[in-house]
């Protein structure tokens, strides 16, 4: 890959990221797909002495239903401008989220509101008669994503591994798939812009690893809200992501890093349903691609127990991520609760390698 | 295999470095006024054997020329020669012994 020309590109798309004191709203589906990744961001800000703050009454942002086509623009409009309220009741004015899709939505309402201030008036009454509150605009809008890419270098320092293979020597290759609602829609709004997105590609190359260029990098993961919501539809989202699998392949990736509810959801759960449904597996000798949000991966750097991280629920097993990186693992521990319990243990799969 | 209830597509992406080049080659060689078509479609426009069959000159042409023969072997002896599309070819390609040219790659090139 020729980094000169990015590297020029990706300097003039550097956003503006707080230094401290946030207002965090969580995803309305993370906590069950990677129940911890949420918390590891909470573990490591508040290691780095960052004060992130969390209003136990704040909802969905609805964006979930918006691009679903269920819920109205209005709708969702107030119930951002509540999220809003409860921020300037906390005190705080910057603004976390920890979804692609918010952070979408956010800039989105953010942006129609700056261009046509009269619907912003609206969506105040509305507000105002509905919940009686009241809201100022967030001075900053960042994804956890950033304020993780931010903190990169001082991870990197406090942490215990590299993405280094520790047998060969070599970097882990890794892919990075940006979600779609982080800066295609506004570009200017995301570390390196919507054509060379540097949010994770930063992390990654901080953080010791190799990333991969292939031709379909920048393709969707095929979530698609509605493409996977309609069980009917599923064939468009898994397509979308074997076309991505097939074209990542040739480059022998080692790990696939996103910062996205769904991406990292249908990238790891379609790699089993693709096994079963026609044989075919995309990692070495048999295994999958293990897929991890970039919180996953901070905490793994940051020498946090593997199954403390919640990584035992990835469809695809991260063990040999793992050993390649040197980072130690109880086998017997894996599906063990924090009282010792087993959690249960889920079946082998017929191709995809388990352990 | 499971049935999840649903299917995955097929990827209709063409992949030109994926494609074997030397069919199409092999047909310019044979009838170099391939070069001058315009894929009008005015060939399968006209064409008898097209009225009853899936039958597709413009296609199979297209095909040949991304390397993609697989498909139209089939295809190409639906053809009955009749000369019909020649007649309204607007660039003067002489199409039948095209599909001859393009039976001969695939006869020689397997």
């Amino acid at each position: 890959m020729k980094l000169e020309g990015k590297r020029l590109i990706w300097n003039e798309y550097q956003k503006e990221i707080a230094d401290d004191n946030y207002f965090y709203v969580r995803s309305c589906v993370r906590q069950n797909f990677f129940p911890a990744a949420e918390k590891t961001f909470l573990r490591y800000m508040k290691e780095f002495g960052k004060n992130v703050f969390e209003n136990p009454s704040h909802t969905t942002c609805s964006g979930i239903g918006y691009h679903s086509d269920i819920v109205p623009i209005e709708t969702a409009m107030t119930m951002v401008a509540r999220q809003f309220a409860l921020m300037t009741e906390s005190g705080y004015e910057n603004f976390v989220t920890s979804c692609i899709t918010s952070f979408g939505l956010y800039t989105e309402i953010l942006d129609t509101w700056h261009h046509f201030p009269e619907i912003e008036e609206k969506i105040r009454v509305h507000l105002r008669n509905a919940t009686g509150r009241e809201f100022v605009k967030p001075k900053n809008l960042a994804h956890a994503s950033d304020v993780t890419f931010k903190l990169r270098k001082e991870i990197s320092k406090a942490g215990k591994y590299r993405l280094v293979n520790q047998n060969t020597g070599e970097p882990i290759r890794v892919v990075e798939h940006i979600g779609c609602h982080y800066s295609r829609m506004f570009p200017s709004k995301g570390v390196g812009g919507a054509e060379y997105p540097y949010v994770l590609v930063g992390m990654i190359e901080e953080w010791g690893g190799e990333v991969i260029d292939y031709p379909e990098r920048r393709h969707c993961c095929g979530f698609g809200f509605r493409q996977y919501l309609i069980k009917a539809n599923r064939g468009y989202s898994i397509s979308a992501s074997k076309k991505k699998f097939e074209s990542m392949k040739p480059y022998k990736p080692e790990l696939i890093l996103t910062n996205c509810p769904g991406c990292p959801m249908f990238l790891d759960r379609w790699q089993y349903t693709i096994s079963e449904m026609e044989g075919i597996t995309y990692g070495e000798k048999g295994q999958g691609i293990p897929v991890l949000t970039y919180e996953e991966l901070a905490g793994l750097i940051l020498g946090y127990d593997p199954w403390d991280l919640g990584l035992q629920v990835h469809q695809v097993p991260v063990e040999p991520l793992l050993d390649k990186i040197g980072i130690p693992y109880d086998p017997e521990r894996k599906f063990l609760d924090k009282d010792e319990n087993s959690i249960g243990k889920p079946k082998s799969p017929s191709f995809l390698k388990f352990y | 295999m499971i049935d999840f209830g649903y299917t995955i597509t097929k990827d209709r992406q063409l992949d030109y470095d994926r494609g074997d080049m030397r069919y199409y080659r092999l047909v310019q060689s044979l009838e170099p006024s391939v070069d001058v078509c315009m894929e009008c479609g005015s060939c399968t426009a006209t064409c008898s054997a097209g009225q009853f069959t899936e039958f597709n000159i413009r296609k199979a042409h297209t095909l040949i020329r991304r390397g993609n023969t697989e498909s139209i072997k089939a295809e190409l002896r639906k053809c009955m020669f009749c000369g019909k599309c020649q007649l309204v070819c607007p660039r003067g390609v002489n199409l039948r012994n095209l599909i001859l040219a393009m039976n001969r790659a695939i006869e020689l090139l397997g």
